[in-house]
């Protein structure tokens, strides 16, 4: 065998011995498996893997052997190498997971410290009621209607057949305005109930009219646990050709569902009011009353009276309609189980945060 | 209304073991409401029986006189000794006869009574009043029963005193006068249970004699269109109202005052026919029914002296008024404890007459109830006959045999009924003859056309083949509530059960969902609640001193406020013209339930009166009102914008473990404004915060906000004059705008989204103080040009450095073009001339420059 006449270092050449090469390997692998972190392991790299390691000065080493020495000598230094990185990349995934897994514990925190920067606010649930209804109403194809709460004597009373001196008047303990000087009157109340909005809607609109009214009203009963002068109601109204009472009723039994589930359903008892003729209230099956399933008084309804319709432009031989209403506080006590209609009114915000910001 | 269960029955045939909850259930289905239903059986328990006093020692040595009384209570007390019983009541004899209860009763209210020791002696029972059985609330001594009663020592006391009764308390409709009386609720419940009825008020009377009782002039025959009398003299003034009478009144809250009076109280519980007896000796000359002069004098039984107007009527004799028609009686000829010789008056009045009449001299009688709501016109002579017999057969005397009748009542217009009427308005499908057969049930006279068209072929232009279709209703004499075709079509649907109404869901035409007004209301109530704020709603009602305290100017287009003519409380008899005031008001109420940080908000009306108008124009209800006619009216009303307010105090951002809390302030508030801007899609370039002074807020710390020029509110913190004067803690913010003045959202065009990077460019301007970074940012948003993607302030600064007077306000800037990436150079001179532009409008310069 003839060699280059190149400078020569025998210990280097014995680096291409397989057991050097082999020996490479093993304290590599040893080296490896004794780094602790990622950061002892790269550390490691350039004794094992670098320029000036074992095995790179072993590739060196190559060219200075005999062409057919060339290939197996190669081929077993890549070989040595391949399994220096291997051992490395093996070696780096551990630590490197132990490493995340180390951060994940120390970066651990008490997931249970309350975290209420933002208090929460809340809809009244009056509101929410209010819509919620309306949406009920209106996925039914009405539309939602509103007035005034300062209102006209008329729309309030008159064009709903309840003439000045007719006893169901005093019934309704009214808020008068007060009358300009000189005025014996003003004409104007706060309003009863939400139905002053019948007579604006069929006095502006054409049938058919399907409407919903949420709204204010206003009664002069001293606030205590069972009254307030200021609450709210809804009410429907429909005028069509060929409404019944069977319409009315299917209308309230579909709402009664909506609103208390598929077990709720309605009932009726004779009534009196002056803008409805036949006139009923109506007792709905609440189920999950907070006392037992049971009947609870609910609203009033009945078909227009035929003089409304005639007070409101509309020809009652042509057209019938029916209208329904109900107390939204009332509503929401036996819903909720509200005990004192005071809360409802005073804005104490324990009370309303209960409710949440509403759906 | 009360009554007893006994006293029906003698109407109407009800089944003897008719249970409680069936009665109640038949009255509710009816259309009667019922208030109470008390079973008297049930009230008391163990031995009540009738006693017999046989001897009274007088206890002496004690604060008050105490009877001790030995009691012979026949074998009920299972000795028949005589009961020993300590009695503190002192208006019996012995001989009299008394109820007693024995050891181990119990009487109502849970009071259980047993054998004691008490006044020094052992008490075996007690003697009873009326209150102590739950009778009414005689509690001005023990009930001694009356000579006519016929019961012996032992016997159940039950039956004797009415404790075997159950009593109904009914609420009737205003449009049925006539169930105020045994006389309705018993035909209502015949009708109910389907049981036979005895009309009390169509038993025989004697008709009106052409001889008058009395002599009376009816002058107004539309006010009283019927007056009938008669005279009953000599009767003796000692007898006194027999118990089973004074009973039946107890228990429908009738005081018994004389038998006289105690008989017309009785009949109008029976019959409703309200009545009235005069003294015969204690008037003078002949009777005149008119109307009262303006300014005349008349005092009423109640020993109130009434003054009055041209629209009552009164019944006078030759010494002027006597009676205040219809509602009250008057001293002057009031029956007293000596009289013999009485005038029975029912008479029928004009229900519109006497409701103003009671309502003006609010005597709410229990006559003028009746009237108001209805009386039967043909009940006058059955009422006086019922009355002249009662009173003769318990006190004697002489009926006068002349009978005054003055009868003006006009028949009742039939109701023309189209006999499908009822199926149509109902959806039930009725046959003619079940339409007919029910309406005579309520007593109705019906004739079907076709009939009608037999008896009377001179009714031209009734087709013969739809004849039989059509209905002629005579309703009865006692029902004026029905007088339209809908008035039947309920009668024949109450009648025929509501239960039997089919459920049907009538299809509505497609709608168009909520208005852009409604769902804006909505997004702003949603968006307030998720920055942490509570809905409150407040009672609209102020006081008129709350413009003061809020500091608001003379001229303050917030002082005129509509004002209530009978507010609930005097002292708030205005409605608001802000949400503030009563916001504030339920701030304060929650810090004083001690709460600290409070951010509460609403949504409502507000009222502003409508200058220099008057009342509206009357208008009818026979038909519609013309357009010009409710737009006139509707000019009256007050305008009702909706606004929205926030009001908050204490720390919006709450301290913590992660750090110290936030204090709500001016700032706060007009971020909340924003918000509500911003929720009602509003665009930020037609929003402009600028400074104002305006009441009740902070003059250096409120802002106004305007949307597209025009002012729609104001936020900052309040005057700190106005917190002091409501006592509410320093830093106290608000907002409040009109919702009502916010322009409809615009259709947002799409904006264009460049893809190329941007450059972002800080500058740090140098300003007076007083100069608004508002404004500031304006002048760079217009300078920059199209360039400009966003602005926004990060930093305000002032030091010694930058001199007094002087402020520093950093900017971020982000430049952008649609189509390429912007040259550094592009970028600067976009910047330069922002600051130019700033810098010509407000002397800005360039921090460090």
């Amino acid at each position: 065998m003839t060699y280059r006449n190149d400078p020569y270092d025998p210990k280097q050449v014995a680096l291409l011995a397989p057991d050097a090469l082999d020996g490479a390997v093993a304290d590599a692998e040893q080296a490896f498996a004794a780094a602790a972190d990622p950061d002892a392991l790269t550390a490691l790299r350039p004794a094992h893997l670098g320029d000036r390691s074992p095995v790179s000065l072993a590739r060196r080493e190559i060219g200075a052997l005999p062409p057919a020495a060339k290939s197996d000598a190669g081929k077993r230094v890549n070989e040595a190498r391949r399994a220096i990185e291997a051992a490395y990349a093996a070696r780096a995934e551990v630590l490197e997971r132990e490493q995340a897994e180390r951060v994940l514990v120390t970066e651990r925190v008490d997931v249970t410290l309350p975290y209420d920067r933002r208090p929460r606010g809340a809809r009244h649930p009056l509101s929410v009621l209010m819509e919620q209804i309306s949406d009920l109403f209106v996925g039914m194809g009405y539309e939602v209607a509103e007035g005034p709460e300062v209102e006209l004597e008329w729309t309030n009373f008159d064009a709903l057949n309840i003439p000045a001196d007719h006893p169901a008047r005093g019934l309704m303990d009214t808020f008068h305005i007060a009358p300009p000087p000189g005025a014996e009157s003003s004409g104007l109340v706060l309003r009863t109930h939400t139905s002053p909005v019948q007579a604006r809607t069929m006095l502006t609109r054409k049938p058919p009219i399907y409407v919903v009214v949420p709204g204010r009203v206003y009664r002069t009963d001293e606030l205590d646990a069972t009254h307030a002068p200021v609450f709210h109601q809804v009410e429907g109204l429909v005028v069509d050709r060929g409404i019944t009472m069977a319409h009315l009723r299917g209308t309230l039994d579909h709402f009664a569902r909506a609103m208390f589930g598929e077990g709720a359903k309605t009932r009726w008892r004779p009534h009196y009011f002056p803008f409805t003729e036949p006139s009923a209230e109506f007792d709905v099956w609440f189920p999950e009353h907070r006392d037992g399933p049971r009947w609870v008084e609910w609203g009033g309804c009945g078909m227009v009276n035929p003089r409304v319709l005639r007070a409101c432009g509309i020809d009652p031989e042509t057209y019938s309609g029916f209208a329904f209403g109900m107390g939204i506080d009332r509503t929401v006590m036996f819903r909720h189980g509200v005990s004192d209609m005071r809360d409802m009114a005073e804005g104490d915000v324990r009370f309303t945060r209960a409710f949440g910001a509403g759906a | 209304m009360r009554v007893s269960v006994s006293w029906l029955r003698e109407c109407v045939d009800l089944p003897a073991d008719l249970p409680v909850e069936d009665l109640e259930q038949a009255l509710v289905d009816l259309g009667i409401e019922v208030e109470s239903i008390v079973d008297l059986r049930a009230t008391v328990t163990g031995a009540l029986v009738v006693g017999k006093v046989l001897e009274i020692e007088e206890l002496t040595g004690f604060k008050k006189p105490i009877r001790f009384c030995r009691v012979d209570v026949g074998a009920a007390n299972g000795t028949g000794e005589p009961q020993e019983i300590v009695c503190g009541a002192r208006n019996f004899a012995p001989g009299d006869r008394v109820v007693v209860i024995l050891p181990g009763g119990v009487l109502p209210g849970g009071f259980a009574i047993g054998a004691r020791k008490t006044y020094g002696r052992n008490s075996h029972g007690m003697i009873c009043s009326a209150k102590e059985l739950g009778l009414g609330d005689d509690h001005s001594g023990i009930i001694v029963l009356p000579g006519d009663v016929k019961a012996l020592p032992g016997d159940d006391a039950r039956p004797v005193v009415g404790l075997d009764d159950v009593v109904v308390e009914v609420e009737i409709t205003p449009d049925r006068g006539y169930a105020l009386s045994v006389r309705g609720i018993a035909r209502e419940l015949a009708h109910a249970l389907g049981v036979p009825f005895r009309d009390p008020g169509l038993v025989p009377a004697p008709a009106g004699t052409a001889e008058p009782a009395y002599p009376v002039e009816v002058r107004d025959t539309v006010g009283c269109d019927r007056f009938a009398a008669r005279m009953v003299r000599g009767i003796d003034p000692t007898v006194s109202t027999p118990g089973w009478m004074r009973q039946r009144l107890t228990v429908a809250g009738v005081r018994s005052i004389s038998l006289p009076v105690d008989v017309t109280n009785y009949v109008m519980l029976e019959l409703g026919q309200p009545m009235h007896a005069f003294d015969a000796d204690r008037i003078s000359g002949p009777l005149v029914v008119r109307r009262a002069e303006a300014g005349e004098k008349l005092t009423t039984l109640d020993g109130v002296a009434r003054t009055l107007t041209a629209e009552d009527m009164v019944i006078c004799d030759d010494s002027g008024p006597i009676s205040l028609a219809a509602v009250m009686g008057g001293e002057t000829s009031e029956v007293l404890a000596s009289t013999t010789d009485v005038l029975f008056e029912a008479a029928h009045w004009d229900p519109v007459m006497v409701g103003r009449t009671a309502r003006r001299h609010k005597l709410f009688s229990e006559a003028a109830k009746r009237w108001e709501r209805g009386v039967d016109p043909a009940l006058a002579l059955v009422a006086v006959e019922r009355a002249v017999r009662l009173l003769t057969e318990h006190a004697g005397g002489t009926a006068g045999a002349e009978i005054l009748d003055l009868d003006h009542v006009r028949p009742r217009t039939p109701v023309t009924l189209p006999a499908g009427l009822p199926s149509r308005r109902v959806g039930v499908a009725y046959s003619p003859e079940r339409v007919v057969s029910l309406l005579e049930q309520v007593g109705c006279h019906v004739t079907r056309g076709a009939d009608r068209l037999g008896e009377d072929p001179g009714v031209a232009g009734v087709p013969a083949a739809g004849g039989a279709d059509v209905l002629t209703v005579v309703p009865p004499t006692w029902r004026p509530d029905l007088t339209d075709p809908a008035d039947l079509v309920e009668e024949v649907v109450r009648l025929d059960g509501y239960d039997r109404v089919p459920s049907v869901l009538p299809t509505a035409p497609p709608g168009r969902g909520l208005t852009w007004q409604q769902r804006r209301r909505r997004a702003v109530a949603r968006s307030l609640a998720e920055r942490g704020y509570v809905e409150v709603l407040a009672h609209p009602f102020v006081a008129g001193e709350l413009a003061d305290l809020l500091g608001l100017p003379a001229d303050d287009p917030r002082r005129p406020a509509v004002r209530v003519a009978n507010p609930l409380s005097e002292e708030e008899p205005l409605l608001r013209t802000a949400l503030l005031g009563p916001l504030l008001g339920i701030l304060k109420r929650n810090l004083g339930r001690g709460h600290r940080d409070v951010a509460v908000y609403e949504i409502g009306a507000v009222f502003h009166p409508r200058p220099g108008v008057g009342a509206p124009p009357a208008m009818g209800v026979d038909r519609q009102p013309t357009a010009a006619e409710f737009a006139a009216a509707d000019a009256v009303v007050p305008d009702q914008p909706r606004h929205v307010a926030v009001a908050l105090t204490g720390d919006i951002d709450p301290a913590g473990w992660w750090g110290a809390g936030r204090p709500a302030g001016w700032a706060d508030a007009v971020e909340a404004a924003r918000a509500v801007l911003a929720a009602a899609d509003i665009p930020a370039d037609r929003v402009e915060v600028r400074a104002a002074e305006y009441a009740p807020w902070h003059p250096g710390r409120c802002a106004e906000l305007l949307v597209d020029g025009a002012v729609v509110g104001h936020a900052g913190e309040l005057h700190p004059a106005v917190l002091a004067a409501l006592e509410l803690p320093r830093r106290t913010s608000a907002m409040e705008l009109n919702l009502d003045a916010l322009p409809p959202a615009p259709v947002a065009p799409a904006p264009m989204i460049s893809g190329f990077p941007p450059a972002l460019i800080d500058v740090a301007l140098v300003v007076d103080e007083g100069v608004p970074a508002a404004e500031v940012q304006r002048a760079l948003v217009e300078g920059a040009g199209e360039l400009l993607e966003g602005v926004r302030l990060f930093d305000v600064y002032a030091s010694e450095q930058l001199g007094a007077g002087r402020r520093s306000l950093a900017y971020k800037l982000t430049f952008r073009a649609p189509d390429r990436t912007l040259t550094v150079e592009e970028a600067v001179a976009a910047r330069d001339a922002a600051v130019a532009r700033a810098g010509e409008r407000f002397g800005a310069t360039l921090r460090g420059a």
